[in-house]
């Protein structure tokens, strides 16, 4: 009897030869993309975040520790790579990462404009484009809703000018939320990026409907709080129907509750381990949970 | 901001970078402490002078060319340290305000007591609990040690000048801080040394202010 896709796929992770795929040369199944519903192009629904782990400085071996991970995350079939000149020296580790995998043109380049003035917008971002080494920006966002207003303007006005091709706004602060769910009202906007993970619920409630309602894409971040949530289920065993949604890992078991939200269009986390980039792009593939197992994972989570 | 690993790295190389200068450094360190607990003329100004030049060796060594690399924080401490150096370098040897002739005060047997760790325990505290010795933290070129030794000098000094305590305490908050955010198992060193410190310090200048010496 022939295999079905799935069951192909079922195969290739339980006997571990999917370790070895990028190695013979055969072709990983791409992962699960979801439209920009701005403008309908399709998203890989995991991304890779750079907070903390692209920040190394001038260390030449932990450069090329991260192109290695950047390598597998475009060979898993990723795309969106997020930073922000607040991450240090991520900004430049990425660039380098980018030349050095010679995916320059295959990012979707996600960075933000965080600083105090409005006025010195413009002069960051050039500052961080340089630093990425690419053409464009995919999608900038106003980190942390600060001076929001004047780096709305400026990145619409890039926008119009075709210099980039999304606005976003972001906040990874629990109080920003009513703020930043009156800008999402008010100002048009491509995409959103908040945290949310299977503790940090609250967007359920209000934001994730809003951004549903309104078109505009979500990226999540803090999928595992940092490490902590991952650090918090270590050594316990994944419930027995884990296979039903396809996770073979905490890791997977987490991303999946969060891409698996028809509000969400891509999580971010961030790593700085090839085999965890590639367990996270894996998450992205069928099966995903339906609202009925999302109400099970949340159940079982708070069992744990 | 950063990952453990990549703050401790930086010390290998940063050490990579400098070396042979941690001689110098130690060498330096040594020449404090000498000149702490020996009745030279004028020591008060030679220590001045040798703890201004680290502070301002770390302020550009440490903070400037390697600790901005993955910190934005980092000018905000390479001013705090360049001005800890001034302010030493006013106060220790254009003024000579440190003397050490009550050696034998408990206070300035302390004040010994912790430089000498800094120089030469301190140091040892990262390898002893897992780290490699290739990013040993030393006095003359960490930030930590140089804090935790200057402390000492000025703990061992026969007044306490206050204004010279500000930004080594303050340092203390901060790496707690820092070190606390990543987890690491001395986080709390610095804190409670920086405590200690201004405890015995309050202690002295509340002896001498009542004309009680061999405090």
């Amino acid at each position: 009897m022939p295999l079905t896709r799935r069951e192909l796929i079922g195969l290739i992770a339980l006997t571990g030869v999917g370790a070895l795929v990028p190695a013979l040369g055969v072709a990983r199944p791409k992962p699960l993309t979801k439209p920009i519903p701005s403008s309908g192009e399709a998203l890989p629904m995991v991304g890779l975040g750079s907070w903390i782990t692209f920040n190394v400085g001038n260390d030449p071996v932990a450069r090329d520790s991260s192109a290695q991970v950047m390598r597998a995350f475009f060979d898993a079939g990723g795309r969106m790579i997020d930073s922000s000149p607040m991450y240090g020296s991520a900004q430049d580790v990425i660039g380098y990462c980018l030349k050095k995998t010679g995916n320059t043109a295959n990012v979707f380049a996600t960075d933000k404009v965080w600083i105090a003035d409005g006025k010195d917008g413009p002069k960051q971002i050039a500052q961080s484009r340089e630093r990425w080494g690419v053409d464009r920006f995919d999608l900038l966002q106003v980190h942390n809703l600060v001076a929001w207003e004047a780096h709305l303007n400026t990145l619409h006005a890039m926008k119009n000018e075709g210099k980039l091709l999304y606005v976003g706004i972001t906040t990874s602060h629990g109080r920003r939320h009513e703020e930043l769910e009156r800008i999402m009202r008010e100002h048009e906007l491509d995409f959103v990026q908040l945290t949310y993970n299977v503790a940090d619920r609250e967007v359920e409630d209000r934001l994730l409907p809003l951004a549903h309602e309104k078109g505009i894409a979500v990226i999540a971040n803090r999928p595992f709080r940092r490490k902590a949530l991952i650090q918090r289920f270590e050594g316990k065993k994944l419930p027995a129907w884990a296979d039903e949604i396809g996770a073979t890992s905490w890791a997977q078991f987490l991303l999946k509750f969060i891409i698996s939200h028809p509000a969400v269009t891509c999580a971010i986390p961030a790593t700085t381990r090839v085999d965890h980039v590639r367990e996270n792009l894996d998450s992205a593939r069928e099966p995903l949970p339906d609202a009925k197992m999302r109400r099970r994972m949340v159940a079982y989570i708070h069992e744990v | 901001m950063f990952s453990p690993e990549t703050y401790y790295r930086l010390f290998e190389l940063y050490n990579a970078d400098v070396w042979p200068t941690q001689v110098m450094a130690l060498g330096a360190g040594l020449g404090i402490a000498a000149l702490m607990v020996r009745g030279l003329h004028r020591r008060g100004r030679a220590v001045a002078t040798l703890l201004a030049a680290v502070w301002l060796a770390v302020a550009w060594g440490y903070f400037f060319e390697r600790y901005a690399t993955i910190s934005l924080a980092a000018p905000y401490f390479v001013w705090g340290f360049a001005a800890q150096a001034f302010l030493i370098a006013v106060s220790g040897v254009l003024l000579g305000r440190l003397t050490f002739d009550d050696a034998k005060a408990l206070t300035g047997k302390a004040g010994i007591a912790l430089f000498t760790f800094a120089l030469l325990i301190q140091p040892s505290i990262g390898p002893l609990i897992g780290r490699e010795w290739s990013g040993v933290e030393l006095f003359g070129l960490a930030p930590d040690p140089t804090v935790l030794g200057t402390l000492g000098v000025l703990l061992a000094a026969d007044r306490v000048r206050w204004e010279l305590f500000i930004i080594p305490i303050l340092w203390c908050a901060i790496t707690g801080t820092i070190l606390w955010v990543m987890k690491s198992p001395e986080a709390l060193l610095m804190p409670l040394a920086g405590l200690s410190v201004l405890i015995l310090a309050t202690y002295r200048s509340l002896k001498l202010r009542r004309g009680l010496v061999g405090i």
